[in-house]
């Protein structure tokens, strides 16, 4: 088996798993679902212009629901000594940190594909002519949280207080992903021009390479026994 | 000891240079002398933030308890500091800006840090003592520092209205600053180096001791 057989092996597994149990996904779009429909009694829309606050609402969306993804991705690892046994097969332990970061990447991004509508319909906002744009500016910006996400996710469950300390730990390293992703999917509902929001991408894509490299180094001192 | 007398006697000078020998601001006033204390804590909190950095690829590299120690050791000394930027600050700007706190980028940028690094010492308060708290710590170390100049970015681009460094202008050094006013400054500078390598040391025996005591417990408890 080559590399890439072997990361995608354990992203099967984790698919698989999700579509027997559906744990990981059914919280995690309940709980954006949660957020989207909190934010709508939290801010009048009838005074506030959706357009000052759907970016930001969104963006909380997702990180908040992303968290309680990644929480769990490695705790099902943990039960039943799953990762002993992800340890004993012969693979690189990167392989281990690609795999399981595809599965969240891939369970937040469906997560969000349907959160996007019900966001469309709770905020009235028309997105039909950019939905490219901000396909774009979204899987950049959780390709980044889910970088940090991941190597971060394997840290926390083998500490005390794990639930609690996945965000402290996360938001912190996150806020420039955060920061990048509101601004530019701002521009984009606002029906400002791609170029405005090149150097932003290129912020997040910094991010990104930069976290994916050193997560893909450092993740195997992370699950090392 | 002859360090903590140097650093005693180089504290005092920077405290005599600031308060008697220093001018006082014209447009400013008084409030000018937080400048003093503000600057020179966030250059040893960005300092301890780099040791800790440092520290943390050395630990990975080495595993040698030692670089565990001073990441630990610089960590706690730089939220002190990073803490003190925090608080002097917004004692600066309520008479100068008129609030308290605005999202300018390099607050932003230091409150940022300020968290890194207070999830850094949770994570250590709440992972189980030994090697793999030490390399969690170190992962983290490493990835804080590393987000440090994109978060400065991210922030930098979202909005600023900070005084731009006086004395690191680019055209010539030094010539937004006074000269006794440049002077203090680095003093105080020096001052705050000196404090912080002193913490750092006993801060480090500190947890030598620590550990010390606790072989002593481990040896008592076996043998009886």
């Amino acid at each position: 088996m080559n590399y890439l057989n072997k990361v995608w092996a354990i992203v099967w597994k984790d698919i698989r798993a999700e579509i027997r149990t559906k744990e990981i996904f059914s919280s995690m779009f309940i709980f954006s679902l949660l957020v989207l429909v909190i934010f709508n009694f939290s801010i009048d829309l009838l005074e506030v212009n959706p357009l000052d606050i759907a970016q930001g609402v969104l963006w909380i969306a997702f990180t908040f629901s992303g968290i309680l993804g990644l929480n769990r991705s490695f705790l099902f690892e943990k039960e039943n000594d799953c990762l002993q046994g992800l340890m004993l097969t012969p693979i690189d332990r990167s392989a281990i940190y690609l795999g399981k970061m595809l599965g969240n990447l891939i369970f937040m991004l469906i997560m969000e594909a349907i959160a996007v509508p019900i966001f469309v319909v709770l905020f009235n906002i028309g997105i039909y002519d950019k939905i490219i744009s901000l396909a774009i500016v979204i899987f950049l910006g959780t390709l980044g949280f889910v970088t940090v996400g991941t190597l971060f996710s394997a840290m926390s469950v083998n500490i005390k207080a794990r639930e609690v300390m996945l965000p402290i730990l996360l938001f912190p390293i996150v806020v420039p992903v955060i920061i990048a992703s509101v601004k530019s999917t701002g521009a984009i509902l606002t029906g400002k021009p791609f170029d405005d929001i090149i150097s932003w991408l290129k912020l997040i894509a910094v991010f990104d390479v930069v976290f994916l490299v050193v997560s893909f180094l450092s993740f195997e001192y992370i699950i090392e026994e | 000891m002859i360090f903590k007398w140097l650093t005693f006697i180089v504290v005092n000078a920077a405290l005599i240079f600031i308060f008697m020998i220093a001018p006082i601001e014209r447009q400013e006033g008084i409030v000018q002398k937080i400048m003093y204390f503000h600057i020179p804590s966030a250059w040893v909190a960005f300092f301890a933030f780099f040791v800790v950095f440092v520290a943390s690829i050395l630990y990975l590299w080495k595993k040698e308890r030692e670089w565990d120690i001073i990441a630990h050791s610089a960590a706690e000394v730089g939220i002190i500091f990073c803490s003190l930027v925090l608080i002097t600050g917004p004692i600066w700007a309520k008479p100068i800006w008129g609030v308290w706190w605005t999202w300018d980028a390099r607050l932003t940028l230091t409150l940022v840090l300020w968290l890194i690094y207070v999830a850094y010492l949770m994570l250590r308060f709440h992972a189980s003592e030994g090697s793999q708290r030490a390399r969690f710590a170190a992962v983290l170390g490493i990835v804080g520092f590393l987000d440090v100049p994109i978060v400065h970015f991210s922030v930098l681009w979202w909005r600023t209205i900070h005084p731009k460094p006086k004395v690191l202008s680019m055209e010539s050094p030094g010539s937004g600053l006074e000269s006794v006013m440049l002077i203090t400054l680095i003093m105080s500078l020096i001052a705050f180096t000196l404090i912080f390598f002193l913490l750092l040391g006993q801060r480090i025996s500190l947890e030598k001791m620590r550990d010390e005591l606790n072989e002593i417990k481990r040896r008592t408890f076996h043998s009886s």
